[in-house]
């Protein structure tokens, strides 16, 4: 069983958060969402678990029980218990107090937060409660779940952590789709979808996105065109759209500037 | 600084609503409803004697009763289910003078005025005899208490599940939009039962307030009203984005509340304007009902106009705030696929 989002638009107000966007989520499946702020990222998820009801278009996605979901903001109660938060999550999906406890042990192990099975959340340090809020959204062992930037704010050990627990749920089976302003990370997801301004990018595996850059990007130290110029490090790259002869170095492409060509593109309005 | 004060200041539309508004309000209250003198009360004359003695009375009685068939039982009656404030019994002299004293500052006034009078008559002060302050006072004040919980306490309650983003957590679980919103509602139901129930057992036992009418009548009049509070709650909850906000918005509605509900200031000494707003608030039924069953033993059926008026107010603000609560959670429910796998579809 596959789903996703077909032709799907959003609209809040005259402002368009997304645009005739499709996502196809396989089981066992991992799809990482990016895209600077107001890309249309959350939209996407929201629109996914049934927050957001689209203009148009049309969402596939399994019963409310089968999806496991993390907001962006914590996604647990501050003032209950590490064990307290799992059992409310998990007999409101309709598991049984022992399928609970069961579950909330072997959960709280992989997450490491084992000892803080009785801290309230709000005495959590910010990774352990996004960890907290990772497992809730997997107690019931969703067939889909979607998880909105959970390694934000979080240190990067907690983030091997949570990635550690993200491949773990879809081993099992689950389609994970997870948004992350990190291109590390999205780098080791099984396809990416790049958004901007709600307009869908780059949506493939991470080395078709790495081989679809439209033009050429080069290293140089003094821009030609600062506005199509972003800084690496000691230097800058810039791209240069099909049909212009490029000044600098040329270089191969890593997955930042991909998609940081491909916004700038649909911004000169070069199709990709 | 000063600007960007200004700039902020202009864009918080309630700090604004609340600058103009409150001089406003305190303006109206404290000009035209802050007034402790009652010019006069409602009386009735029976008795065989009723017509002289009612033409004698000065113009602070006004007479809207005159009956020489009834007795001293119908007088009673009269006064007890508030029909009247001051029943004169014209059958010998001294004229015996029914007066109710849940009505404080209407029963001190009467009683200075009968006191001009001589020994001509003798007044009989009902259900507050030594018009005590506290008497009166406690019924009016458990209602200010489950106002503040059912306002306040309830509103920072649902808001706070807002701010934590935990909302949209509940928003997406398989969970029905109304076991969520009656699972958040039911506690502060059960802690302001609660509380009411501790409270007028400390005003019975610690000030000697009476309980002299029916349990389950006052029980269910405070029912209506908590519904009818816990309502404004869930509706505040739903126009803020943060406690502050509900605070805010709480207050504005608290304070009219309890200047203008009779608990302060006597309705009757108000100017007819203000008395009209009284009459749209809530607190002003329950103080109504908590004082006549507590105080004056009334019946239901002399209940029926606050009793009523409660549940109008009931029905109207807990269902529009608890429509508005649902509309917060996940919008996709609406469409009826809380359950089973879904497929959303929107035309073009």
């Amino acid at each position: 069983m596959t789903w996703g989002l077909t032709g799907v638009t959003v609209r809040f107000g005259v402002t368009n958060a997304l645009v005739d966007t499709t996502l196809t989520v396989e089981p066992g499946q991992v799809i990482g969402i990016v895209g600077g702020d107001g890309a249309g990222k959350t939209t996407l998820l929201r629109a996914l678990v049934g927050e957001v009801v689209p203009r148009s278009g049309s969402v596939h996605a399994p019963a409310p029980h089968r999806i496991g979901y993390l907001p962006a903001s914590s996604g647990s109660w501050a003032e209950l218990s590490v064990r307290e938060n799992l059992e409310f999550v998990g007999r409101s999906f309709g598991l049984s107090t022992s399928q609970v406890a069961a579950r909330a042990d072997e959960l709280l192990a992989r997450a490491g937060l084992d000892s803080a099975r009785d801290r309230l959340a709000r005495q959590l340090s910010g990774g352990m409660r996004r960890k907290l809020g990772f497992c809730m959204a997997t107690v019931a062992e969703p067939d889909l779940l979607v998880l909105d930037e959970p390694s934000t704010g979080v240190d990067p050990v907690s983030r091997v952590e949570l990635w550690r627990l993200v491949s773990l749920a879809a081993a099992g089976g689950a389609g994970v789709v997870m948004s992350t302003t990190y291109l590390d990370e999205a780098e080791r997801c099984g396809h990416l979808m790049v958004l901007d301004e709600g307009h869908v990018l780059l949506s493939a595996p991470p080395e078709e996105a790495l081989a679809s850059l439209v033009g050429t990007v080069v290293t140089t130290t003094d821009p030609v065109h600062p506005e199509r110029a972003w800084r690496r490090g000691r230097t800058h790259h810039e791209w240069w759209p099909p049909g212009e002869r490029p000044v600098g170095s040329t270089i191969t492409p890593d997955l930042e500037d991909v998609v940081i060509a491909a916004s700038l593109a649909r911004r000169a309005g070069v199709a990709a | 600084m000063v600007v960007k004060e200004f700039r902020e200041l202009r864009r918080d539309r309630r700090t604004v609503a609340m600058i103009v508004f409150m001089p406003l309000l305190l303006l109206v209250i404290f000009g035209y409803a802050a007034n402790f003198s009652v010019d006069s009360v409602t009386t009735a004359v029976v008795g065989p004697q009723a017509d002289q003695v009612a033409g004698m009375l000065p113009d602070f009685f006004d007479v809207t009763t005159t009956d020489t068939a009834l007795t001293e039982a119908d007088a009673h009656d009269m006064v007890q289910r508030r029909d009247v404030d001051v029943a004169f019994l014209a059958d010998g002299t001294p004229v015996t003078v029914l007066v109710d004293g849940s009505n404080l500052f209407a029963a001190q006034a009467t009683v200075s005025v009968l006191n001009k009078m001589g020994d001509q008559v003798t007044a009989d002060v009902l259900f507050n005899p030594d018009l005590e302050t506290s008497w009166v006072m406690i019924p009016a004040i458990i209602g200010l208490i489950l106002t503040f919980i059912g306002t306040i306490v309830t509103s920072i309650g649902l808001v706070r599940e807002r701010t934590a983003g935990t909302l949209e957590q509940l928003a997406v679980m398989p969970i029905r939009a109304s076991t969520v919103i009656l699972g958040k509602i039911a506690p502060y139901f059960l802690l302001a039962a609660f509380d009411m129930t501790l409270v007028t057992v400390l005003g019975v036992w610690l000030f000697g307030v009476p309980f002299n009418g029916n349990v389950a009548v006052f029980a269910l009049g405070a029912a209506i009203f908590l519904f009818v509070v816990l309502g404004l709650g869930v509706f505040i909850s739903t126009i803020s984005q943060n406690a502050g906000q509900a605070i805010q918005v709480a207050f504005m509605l608290m304070l009219p509340q309890i200047l203008l509900s009779g608990m302060i200031f006597p309705l009757d000494a108000m100017a007819a304007g203000v008395r009209w707003i009284a009459y749209g608030l809530p607190l002003t039924y329950f103080t109504m009902i908590s004082q006549g069953v507590m105080l004056r033993g009334a019946p239901i059926d002399s209940l029926w106009l606050p009793l009523g008026a409660l549940t109008v107010m009931a029905l109207l603000i807990f269902t529009g705030a608890v429509l508005r609560f649902r509309r917060d959670l996940a919008p996709s429910r609406r469409r009826g696929h809380a359950h089973g796998e879904h497929v959303e579809a929107a035309t073009r």
